[in-house]
Order: C-alpha cells, then sequence, then structure tokens
C-alpha cells in the first residue's frame, strides 16, 4: 500500500525523523495561505501522487508547468496551484496517462549544503532490511546503480535489533560527513530504520535526504510503502489509503477476494493461480494476442468469485474476448464448470469465451460444457487456446 | 530414493482444526495409504487449546512439542492463519521437527526475516510459506497439490508457484516423464529454501536424472541459480520463467512476483539460464519438452 509523500512526513515527524515544516493545500487560497502561513521567502508546491518524477514531470494541458516548484510570494504559490490542482500530472512513472492532483503539498524552502539518496527494503538474497545510500541525491537508484555502482553504500541490519549505531557512523564517514554531521547522521539513520520496521513497510525511499548548510539531516522527500501482509497490525494506516490513486478495477477485485491488474491489450483472462495466470499473459502475447489483465480467481472458484471476475474483466471496454484457463487440482473442473456456466448466464457474455480445462474431473466437465448449449469455445490444450482466442478477434 | 520425503515421513498438522488444515490432512493421509495401506503418515496436529480432541481420527494436541513427543512426528505442514505463522514454524523447529512445509499465503515479509535469522539455531528444512508442499510420487505428500496427476519417475521439479507446476507436471506425464519429488518453493519474497539448496538436493539424488526449475519474475533467485547450474549441476535442466508480459511495479498475485528497478524480468532470467546450459521453455506449453530436449541434448 503506497502512501502519500505528505502522509508519510507526517509519520516520519512522529517517529522523530527530521522533516521540513509544510501545509496541506486543496485549492489555491489554500496554498496561498500555507505560503504566509509559513513565514519564509521561498517555498515549494509539491504535487501529490502516488508516483515519482514530480519535480521534473509536467501537465497534460500545459507543458511548462512542473510538478513542483519553487515559489517566492503566496501569489505565486496561488498561481502555480490554479495550474496544478485537477490538472494531470505526467511522469517517467505514470505512464502516458498521468495522474490527476487533487492535493498540494506546500513546505518550507531550506538551505541546501548537499543532497544524498536514501532507501530501505528487504532484501531477498540476506533475508534482512537493507539501508542504502548514495551521494548522488536526486539522481534514481537504479541509473547510479548502472552508471557508478561503486557509490552505493548498504548497510543489512536486523529487524529487532534495528540499525546499530556504528553502521550509521559507518555510512556517515564513507559520504565524507564530519563533526555534528556524523552525529545528526546516527540519530537520522537509526530512526529511520526503527520507522521501516515498527510500521512494515515495504520501502521507504527518501530522495534526497539533505544536508543543511548548519549541519542537519532532513528528509526533503518521503515515499513509503506498506506491506499489505501486515496492515493486520496497522489497522491505523486505512485512512490513509486513497482509492482515487488505485485502478478502481482492481479496488473491486480486491473486496471480491480476486487478484486483479489491468493492463492495456484486449484478451481478458480469468485463471487460477497466479502463476498460472502469469503465464497465460505470455502465452496470449506469444500467439500474437494482447492480454488485458492479469486474474487470479483463486483455489476456491466459487460462483460468487467467478461472476465478479467476469464482471471486472467485461467492464474494460477494450475486452474483445475472454480466456478461462484453469487447471482443476483440488477444486475439481466440473465444478468449476458449474460455477462458469452460471456466472456466464448472469453476466451476458457478448464476445468469444474460450475455455481451457485441465486437471480432476476434466472429462466430465468438457462434456457439461458440449452439453450446455452455450456459445462457449473450448480449447484442448494451451496453444491451442492461445490460438482460439487469438483467431476469435482477428 | 527422492528428496525431503520418504517412507519415514511423519506428518503433523499445525492448525488441523480448520477447514483447510484438516482437508488436506486426509488428502495427505488418504495419498500415502494407496501405497501402504497399513501405514498412517499423518500422525496428528495441533490446534492450541484444543488438546486431547480428536477430529477424524487425528488426535490433536496443544504443542508441537508434545505431539512431536507423543506421536514421533518429523515433518509439520503448516495452515494456520498469517498473523501466527512465525510463531507455527519457529514452535515446531524448537520441538525438533525436521521438515517444515508452510502453506499459509500473506506472511508479514518481515515476519519471514525474523523467521529466517532464528532458524539459523535450529537444523530444519523449511520450505515456503505460500507454497503447495512437497510430494514425491507413489510414497507421500506434504501439501495441497493433486496427488494423482503425478507419476513416479526422475525428474526433479523445483517451482514457485502452484497450478502452474501441476500444468508441468500433466505436460511431464504426457511425454512419458514422471517425478522423483515435486517442491513448491513459494512465491513469497523470502522464503525457507531456496531454488539452490534444491537444485544441490537433486543433484545428490541417485533417482533424479533431470531437473525442472519454474521461476517467475522478481528478484533475482533464477540468476543465482543460473550461476549454481553453470558450475555445480551435471544433470540436464529445463526450466520455463513465468511473467514476460507482465508490466514494471505491478505485483502478479505473488508478494514476490514484481519486477522493481528494472530487475527481476523474465528476460534477464531466461539468459542467465540459457547461459548456463539450461533449456529454457518460450511458452508455458513446452515446459514439459523442455526438460525433454535437455534429457536428449545431454544423450547426444
Amino acid at each position: 500500500m503506497k502512501i502519500h509523500e505528505y502522509q508519510g512526513k507526517k509519520l516520519f515527524r512522529e517517529a522523530g525523523v527530521p522533516v521540513p515544516r509544510g501545509i496541506v493545500a486543496t485549492s489555491p487560497e489554500e496554498a496561498a495561505a500555507a505560503y504566509n502561513e509559513l513565514g519564509g521567502s521561498l517555498a515549494v508546491v509539491k504535487s501529490q501522487i502516488h508516483a515519482g518524477g514530480r519535480g521534473k514531470g509536467t501537465f497534460k494541458d500545459n507543458p511548462d508547468q512542473r510538478g513542483v516548484v519553487l515559489v517566492r510570494s503566496a501569489d505565486e504559490a496561488r498561481q502555480n496551484a490554479e495550474r496544478m490542482l485537477g490538472k494531470t500530472l505526467v511522469t517517467i512513472q505514470t505512464g502516458d496517462e498521468g495522474k490527476q492532483v487533487n492535493t498540494l503539498f506546500v513546505e518550507e524552502g531550506l538551505d541546501i549544503a548537499r543532497e544524498l539518496y536514501l532507501g530501505i527494503v528487504v532484501d531477498r538474497e540476506t533475508h534482512c532490511p537493507v539501508l542504502i545510500m548514495s551521494s548522488e541525491g536526486g539522481m534514481e537508484i537504479e541509473v547510479v546503480a548502472e552508471k557508478s555502482p561503486e557509490k552505493i553504500l548498504r548497510e543489512h541490519f536486523d529487524a529487532d535489533m534495528g540499525l546499530l549505531p556504528f553502521q550509521a557512523r559507518n555510512l556517515a564517514f564513507a559520504l565524507g560527513m564530519e563533526g555534528a554531521t556524523v552525529r545528526a547522521a546516527e540519530k537520522f539513520l537509526t530512526k529511520i530504520c526503527k520507522f521501516f520496521v515498527d510500521n512494515d513497510c515495504s520501502m521507504c525511499e527518501i530522495n534526497p535526504l539533505i544536508v543543511t548548510g548548519d549541519g542537519q539531516l532532513v528528509a526533503l522527500d518521503a515515499k513509503v510503502t506498506f506491506d499489505e501482509n501486515a496492515l493486520f497490525r496497522h489497522k491505523d494506516f486505512e485512512p490513509l489509503r486513497d482509492l482515487t490513486e488505485e485502478e478502481p478495477a482492481e479496488v473491486k477485485a480486491q473486496k471480491a477476494g480476486l487478484s486483479y491488474v489491468k493492463l492495456d491489450g484486449n484478451i481478458g483472462c480469468l485463471v487460477n493461480g497466479a502463476g498460472l495466470a502469469m503465464s497465460t499473459m505470455d502465452l496470449i502475447k506469444l500467439h500474437g494476442g494482447e492480454p488485458a489483465n492479469f486474474l487470479d480467481v483463486g483455489g476456491g472458484a466459487s460462483v460468487e468469485a467467478v461472476t465478479e471476475a467476469f464482471r471486472i474483466i467485461l467492464d474494460d471496454k477494450n475486452v474483445k474476448a475472454v480466456l478461462v484457463n484453469i487447471f482443476g487440482g483440488i477444486m475439481k473442473c466440473d465444478v468449476i464448470v458449474e460455477a462458469l456456466m452460471t456466472a456466464y448466464d448472469k453476466v451476458g457474455f457478448e464476445v468469444p469465451l474460450v475455455v481451457r480445462l485441465e486437471g480432476t474431473n476434466v472429462e466430465k466437465a468438457r462434456k457439461m460444457l458440449e452439453e450446455s448449449g452455450k456459445d462457449i469455445i473450448t480449447a484442448a490444450d494451451l496453444t491451442d487456446a492461445a490460438k482460439k482466442v487469438v483467431g476469435s478477434i482477428s | 530414493m527422492s528428496i525431503l520425503v520418504d517412507e519415514d515421513t511423519r506428518i503433523i498438522t499445525q492448525g488441523i482444526t480448520g477447514k483447510a488444515g484438516l482437508f488436506h490432512s486426509q488428502q495427505c493421509r488418504a495419498y500415502a495409504a494407496e501405497f501402504r495401506p497399513n501405514e498412517n503418515i499423518l500422525v496428528g496436529g495441533v490446534t492450541p487449546g484444543k488438546g486431547g480432541e480428536e477430529v477424524d481420527g487425528f488426535p490433536v494436541f496443544n504443542t508441537v512439542r508434545e505431539a512431536v513427543g507423543e506421536t514421533g512426528a518429523n515433518t509439520s505442514l503448516i495452515f494456520v492463519p498469517p498473523p501466527f505463522c512465525a510463531d507455527a514454524i519457529l514452535e515446531a523447529a524448537d520441538a525438533g521437527i525436521e521438515l517444515i512445509v508452510a502453506i499459509t499465503e500473506g506472511v508479514p515479509v518481515l515476519d519471514m526475516s525474523r523467521v529466517s535469522y532464528k532458524l539459523q539455531d535450529y537444523p530444519c528444512t523449511l520450505i515456503g510459506p505460500n507454497c503447495p508442499g512437497i510430494i514425491t510420487p507413489g510414497v507421500a505428500k506434504i501439501g495441497i497439490m493433486p496427488g494423482y496427476i503425478h507419476k513416479p519417475g526422475s525428474v526433479g521439479l523445483i517451482s514457485k508457484s502452484g497450478t502452474l507446476t501441476y500444468e508441468a507436471t500433466w505436460q511431464l506425464g504426457n511425454l512419458g516423464l514422471g517425478q522423483s519429488t515435486a517442491v513448491g518453493i513459494g512465491g513469497d519474497p523470502i522464503i525457507g529454501t531456496s531454488f539452490i539448496d534444491l537444485l544441490d538436493m537433486f543433484e545428490d539424488d541417485p533417482d533424479t536424472e533431470a531437473i525442472l526449475l519454474i521461476g517467475e519474475i522478481g528478484g533475482t533467485a533464477e540468476i543465482e541459480a543460473a550461476e549454481y547450474i553453470s558450475e555445480h549441476i551435471t544433470k540436464p535442466v529445463g526450466a520455463f520463467i513465468a511473467g514476460k508480459t507482465a508490466p514494471p511495479g505491478k505485483r502478479m498475485g505473488h508478494a514476490g512476483a514484481i519486477i522493481s528497478g528494472g530487475q527481476g524480468t523474465a528476460a534477464e532470467k531466461m539468459a542467465a539460464l540459457e547461459a548456463a546450459g539450461v533449456v529454457v521453455a518460450e511458452s508455458p506449453a513446452d515446459m514439459g519438452s523442455a526438460v525433454k530436449r535437455a534429457i536428449d541434448k545431454r544423450k547426444s
């Protein structure tokens, strides 16, 4: 689960991680008032969307307007807010369709001496969280990793002990810090790592992390993602979820216990199991088609789940045909076919439906399909299924 | 022979009084009984607070320690809900269980980080979580896979996925290739046993002649496996990587199946495996035939 920068910074502040003073604005007037309240001679107006690259991103209807701007007066804050709020921001991470900006965060300007990179993730290889830092603040870490991997510093830490002070010092000295700044870094880094563990984050990125003219470390950005599997112990995070940032069909699917990801193609897929669902997408592509979605209906595949899955797939107006690929294991094929046929009638199909079944009780299931008199195309195997569904729309 | 599961396997189920726990315990008992009707390999279960009860002939114990003491179990099959899974794994390890198979899906990743660290103190093997389990066809299964689609044979199968593994098993069967043991290692970012651990076990297993590795997008486990294969594995290996068409940044069902920071793409994994001499299937319809080609390539 992703949250906005302003929400992440509020949590940072509560955890004792220094952030600039900032105020949320949802109208141009609020943006101007925020500027006055901050009281400085410089402020930053930042678009709040769940995607990176906002500073370089531009608005769809106004290519000169950036997603993050420096302003030097309340009027300037207001004018920029007018050009940002309700408009669609396109960054390297949003895709061409962009994302609508509904909220701005107005922050005080700070005296920046240095910009660093900080990221925390769980390392699959060592099974521990790892704090990653680099002197190349503001740059994407993937780019640094490619161009100058020697500039990337890592400290793995134990989830229960947290980052140890000596590990923080290792990083601070390696980044060329001195004196009081080293002590500030020790505090900052141990606190941010504790924040990561305490809140079950799957990612925490601060880019840039700045060192101010007077040697303090401040989080100028906050990109925080929580582990969905751990939300049961963080019920207070639920209000932080911004549903306008999520694909409506994906939200709907989640409620029905389905795992769905919308894609750009025109062949809808309904599959049991995540690995088989991914492979089904690959198969369609391999045979010249374009998958419209990933959909894992789960192990149960009840009438309710299949009906909802069909509805979600068919709600996507790009979908010109649907492929059902089921490997019946413990869940028998005949039970799944019953669910399929009931759902088929409930939903009302107007596009070709190709069904490929294999596994437990498959003979019985195929017979049921054939005798149903429904306009369902059956396939003998994976390749046959892919050819038939791609063929049905070309 | 086979790996991990054999005639001496004795299983307890943690979470046996739950619906899935009981159903699959019955299935595992029935599968092994097809081959050895006089033995019961599923010797009981654990549900704290329900000790002393019995469900469908399975004695229920309050603790794993008690269950091991009473039954001599050496293997645990875990179905407890995600918030309690880490605790269940460590309880099994502490009670001296040698093989722990965690089926539970949705375990927080930091819980697994802690479990992984703590398990270093115990001489046990953890498979999963979020996996279908293990089967040695014709002997026993510890998991949720349909037993009958597996045939005894000489292909060792290692996979991150469930139904995709069944698909592969079925394809192998159509080609007359059975399995020595099939292991689902799970689709989470942190899992107990990696491709490499199992490649090693299959390499040492005299009943395994070839290996099928089924991976997916996310992480770098398949790339490490490829490096390991080129240096240490002498047996023919076939492979398939799911998720060639998956867009970056989107989680494809499994918590681990996400391309992030340009890393973990199917293309780079396939290239690494091919460079290690592995026969890589382009299509999921060719997983079985990839193994066959790997075997034939070795013979010629």
